[in-house]
């Protein structure tokens, strides 16, 4: 039965990594850009649900409107971001590191005078309070949703890039920029559309995040390594991957915390992560592979 | 093979009925044959050709490219300098020249994908300056030296990205149904209906030139920049993509870059040879191979000005397939010398 419980810890930590690394996806892994602020994104998604929960009141509801509306802010962020800064530098990755890197400071402190320095509470609704008991298991609602938004979110996004017209025309840009220039696309506005999905992903996944504790300006640092490393791990560009390589990091890190201790057992995931990176580095999922999806 | 109006895109494309452009005459009706070169036997790899080319006479009939005074520059190198080039339609055009003539850096000057200085015009309107998408919207079609396709998506979505260039940005959520007839038709033309789902990076070279074809076709592209679309294709290949282009190029402007000779002289209506970035002769593929300039850049000729070599050193007809490979990339070069001819 233990081995059962970690199953699902492992399981519903790999959905809160997939959830912040799926943004990160298409961002990173689709148009190349290391956007450091996209975990204050997910802080942003974050305080729309903090926000909305103050305006509306009920808990319920409140969380059902604050998924669309940190979709929209994280992705307006983004767009801000990409129209400003980032599409100035494409061709400079190691410039858009640093620079997104201080707007994540920037955006940190603004968090802080707005909202203060000290963490917040968002209060789940009532109908994810409590666990599912399931064979003498307690899983908690709060992580079943989650699990079920993060898959949710893998679909649609999936879906959106194989089955519409504009996911066609953002895996035509990604694949050959010139010819899709050549056939009346806007490489320019598409960038900017697939840099608003991807930020508004981040900020999904801040609003998710307030279902897990407390939340505070510094809430996105703690999740922007994790969330490459799953991009990396599971292979740049391929959403397959980075929703294989989510759970399989979520369920590494669940069973050795059982076995070790939480520190330690961060340690033995990276350790894992750089040698499994040293073996096969262009991830689990090669770029070469025909399917994105 | 005429088409009907009720048969494919082209036909509600023209609207004969509902808008009548002022220049349509009733001789330019669709449902009447098109105009220019006489009615060829069609291919059979190529039926279905007419129904999505031959409807669209009215609109574009009078277009042409211009271009004056094109200058471009690379940090200091002059790729491309003063070329003046005017192409008609139903002018099939070929563009030859050695490696750096400038061909392939005047077709991306064109589209936009090179900043350039002086002026082309298509249709009335400057191309210089604007971007590349808008340029393709504005009806200019062009093919990469690499036959260039989105590798990882299916041929039938390739179609639907050139076809759909034009869409409203609400309407790309929307999936699709059914397959729109000028695609179907595209799909018929290039040869590639049972190929539709297939990843278009599987597809063999000459397929790949085809479906880049296909997609200026559901582009919409009335002005068609070709970089070297029959290289490395069989000899059936060339003939067929030959009577392709010359379909085509009856109610489109087209200008060809292309290094085989032979090809050249069975389907270019004109030459225009390029060296070191300017125009060094245009004509028909008679005079052109006459010239004596011509003949000097193709069989490097003793250090002598152009214009002293009398015509008659040379023997006339000398720019022999011969010299296509010398001027061809190594790799390209082997392939069509070991190929049956």
């Amino acid at each position: 039965m233990d081995i059962i419980a970690q199953l699902f810890a492992g399981l519903s930590l790999g959905s809160v990594l997939l959830l912040a690394a799926l943004g990160l996806s298409l961002t990173f892994g689709q148009m190349g850009v290391i956007n450091m602020a996209h975990g204050e994104f997910m802080m942003a998604g974050a305080y729309t649900a903090f926000v909305v929960q103050g305006v509306v009141g009920d808990a319920g509801v409140s969380l059902l409107l604050a998924l669309p509306l940190g979709f929209v802010v994280g992705g307006l962020l983004g767009l801000l971001l990409e129209a400003t800064l980032i599409h100035r530098m494409y061709r400079r990755p190691l410039d858009t590191l640093l620079v997104t890197w201080g707007v994540a400071l920037v955006l940190q402190q603004v968090a802080r005078d707005v909202f203060g320095a000290p963490n917040v509470d968002v209060r789940a609704p009532a109908w994810l309070s409590g666990a599912v008991e399931i064979g003498g298991l307690a899983l908690p609602r709060t992580r079943l949703f989650i699990l079920a938004l993060a898959a949710v979110c893998v679909v649609a996004l999936a879906l959106a890039l194989r089955a519409t017209p504009l996911g066609r025309r953002i895996r035509a840009v990604v694949q050959n920029r010139d010819l899709a220039e050549a056939s009346g696309i806007s490489s320019r506005a598409t960038d900017r559309v697939t840099f608003f999905i991807g930020s508004g992903l981040a900020g999904i996944a801040g609003v998710a995040l307030t279902l897990l504790g407390s939340i505070g300006p510094t809430l996105g640092t703690n999740y922007i390594v994790d969330a490459f490393l799953v991009v990396v791990a599971g292979g740049i560009g391929q959403i397959k991957g980075t929703v294989i390589a989510a759970t399989a990091l979520g369920l590494m890190q669940a069973f050795l915390e059982y076995s070790t201790t939480a520190s330690v057992a961060k340690v033995l995931v990276f350790v894992a992560i750089v040698a499994f990176l040293q073996l096969r580095p262009q991830g689990l999922v090669s770029v070469r592979t025909r399917s994105l999806a | 093979m005429t088409d009907t109006p009720s048969t494919g895109q082209r036909a509600e494309l023209a609207r004969p009925h509902a808008a009548p452009e002022k220049r349509g005459t009733p001789d330019d009706r669709p449902g009447t044959p098109a105009a220019g070169p006489a009615p060829r036997a069609t291919p059979p790899g190529l039926a279905g050709a007419d129904a999505l080319l031959g409807t669209d006479t009215t609109r574009f009939r009078h277009d042409y490219l211009e271009v004056r005074g094109l200058r471009v520059e690379f940090d200091g190198f002059v790729a491309v300098r003063d070329v003046d080039l005017t192409v008609t339609q139903g002018d099939l055009r070929f563009l030859i020249g050695p490696n750096g003539a400038g061909k392939t850096t005047l077709i991306d000057a064109v589209t936009g994908l090179v900043r350039a200085t002086g002026s082309a015009a298509f249709g009335g309107s400057e191309l210089l300056g604007r971007t590349t998408h808008r340029i393709a919207r504005a009806g200019v079609g062009r093919t990469f030296q690499t036959a260039s396709v989105f590798e990882e998506l299916t041929v039938l979505q390739n179609l639907d990205i050139a076809a759909g260039a034009r869409r409203r940005p609400l309407t790309l959520l929307r999936r699709r149904t059914t397959t729109p007839p000028a695609v179907e038709q595209a799909l018929e033309t290039v040869g590639l209906t049972a190929q539709r789902d297939l990843p278009a990076g599987v597809l063999a070279h000459g397929q790949k030139q085809w479906l880049e074809i296909g997609m200026l076709l559901v582009q919409d592209a009335h002005l068609l920049l070709l970089d070297e679309p029959v290289a490395g294709m069989t000899q059936a290949e060339r003939e067929e993509t030959g009577q392709l282009l010359r379909r085509i190029g009856s109610q489109r402007v087209v200008v060809v870059v292309e290094h085989d000779m032979e090809f050249l002289r069975s389907f270019a209506d004109s030459v225009t040879v390029m060296h070191q970035g300017r125009v060094l002769a245009e004509g028909t593929v008679a005079e052109v191979q006459n010239d004596p300039a011509v003949v000097e850049v193709y069989l490097g000729t003793p250090a002598e000005p152009a214009g002293d070599v009398p015509a008659g050193t040379v023997p006339a007809g000398t720019v022999p397939a011969d010299a296509a490979p010398a001027d061809a990339a190594p790799a390209d070069a082997a392939t069509r010398e070991g190929e049956p001819r």
